[in-house]
């Protein structure tokens, strides 16, 4: 690993000011859990790192019933798996996290840490595009707040700037007669998904029609991949085999994934298909069992 | 100046330790070769294997994956802090009974995830005790063994022999 230089903010505000000094050539760090293994290998050589884990005012969960759930972006990855708000209103949210990386991995890591890392095969963003849930950055101009589909610009690159933040995901309530699903494929257990899939389907309760649908993907693309044609095949339908065999079509002809030893791109496009189809089928169960 | 060791002050097995370090450094490159404590393991490196497993503020994580600095002012508990004094840990002394240590090589970092765990939760089932140690690896595969240790020793612990 390469020195650096190492600082230790206490809180937003001073983090803010100090990534506004140290300008481009700052990288923050969370719980490192993705970072560090970047950094042994000298792909990512950081001049400034400025650690934010001990910025314990982003440790935090709030539940509205109207607003949502607001994740500050330290809370660990452990923390929402064993919330029992996440349990109750976003179970999905805890099912997702069973399957992110080992447990010791999962107590220091932090969502926002994964989030920002900006790693396509991840499964938090997949989820949270399901989700519609929003991002809140803040920086020396003050804050914003975007989409947490628009975030992702390349493998590893994420809407940031030198001198932002991401400080809370903001995700709104799952709305009635919707039901939401993560899958993945794993050789093991907490593996890095070879593909996942994460699916948020609505249904009119009497006819059963799909009246919205958002379905994210990972690891088939250079960033998580919203399957918008697909979504427009399931819209105003009701789901069966047919219609579902149709939206797998319609995704996989817009997907091009990465070929790696752990799969080519002929057998991750297949698998995006098997994925997306588990994931809507489980979300679609989900939501007929709500109405 | 990049690079320049700075103050590390944290409990590490009850006793409050003082040292200079990089930033660089590793919580595991600390604890082994500046306060000599070895049982801690260097493994994969990668985050993957779990031999380098340590209770940080009582939760299990990677001494691979935690810069030194990162521990400025928590509470770090190693293999060699588990046992009292000459008293084996009910964890050690179940493993030891049973006979689930075979090399060795991932045993302490077994230990402080089995350690995490019971803390948090007396009376595990076997899935969570699965769960627990699934990101610690055995190259031996003895896993049944461990899982039936922990089992054991979480019922020493509870009060029924």
């Amino acid at each position: 690993m390469k020195d650096f230089e190492y600082f230790v903010p206490k809180t937003v505000k001073e983090a803010i000011s100090l990534l506004g000094k140290l300008k481009e050539d700052a990288k923050i760090i969370a719980g490192g859990q993705s970072m560090l293994v970047l950094m042994k290998q000298n792909m990512l050589t950081p001049e400034n790192l400025v650690d934010i884990k001990g910025v314990t005012e982003l440790d935090y969960m709030n539940y509205d019933k109207g607003k949502g759930l607001m994740i500050g972006s330290l809370t660990t990855h452990s923390t929402i798996e064993k919330s029992p708000i996440i349990k109750k209103q976003y179970p999905v949210l805890a099912e997702m996290e069973d399957n992110v990386a080992a447990v010791q991995t999962r107590n220091y890591g932090t969502i926002g840490g994964n989030v920002c890392h900006g790693e396509p095969a991840g499964d938090p963003s997949v989820v949270f595009i399901a989700l519609n849930a929003k991002l809140k950055l803040v920086g020396g101009k003050g804050e914003r707040v975007i989409s947490s589909e628009d975030f992702y610009k390349d493998t590893l690159e994420v809407d940031l700037k030198p001198d932002e933040i991401l400080t809370e995901i903001q995700v709104p309530p799952i709305p009635p007669n919707t039901g939401v699903a993560h899958e993945k494929l794993m050789f093991q257990k907490g593996d890095l998904g070879i593909v996942g899939a994460a699916a948020s389907v609505t249904i009119n309760p009497s006819s059963g029609v799909c009246e919205a649908a958002c379905i994210a993907l990972s690891n088939v693309a250079s960033t998580p991949f919203r399957a918008k044609s697909a979504e427009k095949v399931l819209v105003g339908k009701v789901i069966n085999d047919k219609v579902l065999e149709e939206a797998a079509e319609a995704m996989s002809a817009d997907i091009s994934p990465p070929s790696d030893v752990h799969g080519s791109e002929e057998y991750r496009k297949a698998m995006a298909k098997v994925f997306f189809k588990r994931a809507v089928t489980k979300a679609l169960e989900r939501a007929k069992a709500k109405s | 100046m990049k690079g320049e060791p700075k103050d590390l002050k944290f409990t590490v097995n009850g006793k409050t330790v003082e040292l200079k370090v990089k930033p660089k450094a590793l919580l595991l490159d600390v604890l082994r070769n500046d306060l000599k404590l070895t049982g801690t393991r260097t493994g994969c490196e990668v985050s993957a294997c779990g031999a380098c497993t340590v209770n940080l503020d009582g939760k299990a994580v990677r001494a691979c994956s935690i810069l030194a600095l990162q521990a400025n002012g928590h509470d770090v508990v190693t293999i060699e802090g588990v046992a009292d004094g000459d008293k084996l840990h009910p964890i050690q002394q179940a493993m030891v009974d049973h006979g689930a240590i075979e090399c060795g090589f991932c045993t302490s970092g077994m230990v402080l995830s089995a350690r995490a765990l019971l803390a948090e939760n007396p009376k595990p089932t076997i899935e969570d005790i699965k769960k627990a140690i699934q990101g610690n690896l055995c190259a031996d595969s003895g896993y049944v063994k461990y899982i039936e240790a922990i089992q054991m020793a979480a019922a020493k612990m509870r009060g029924g022999e």
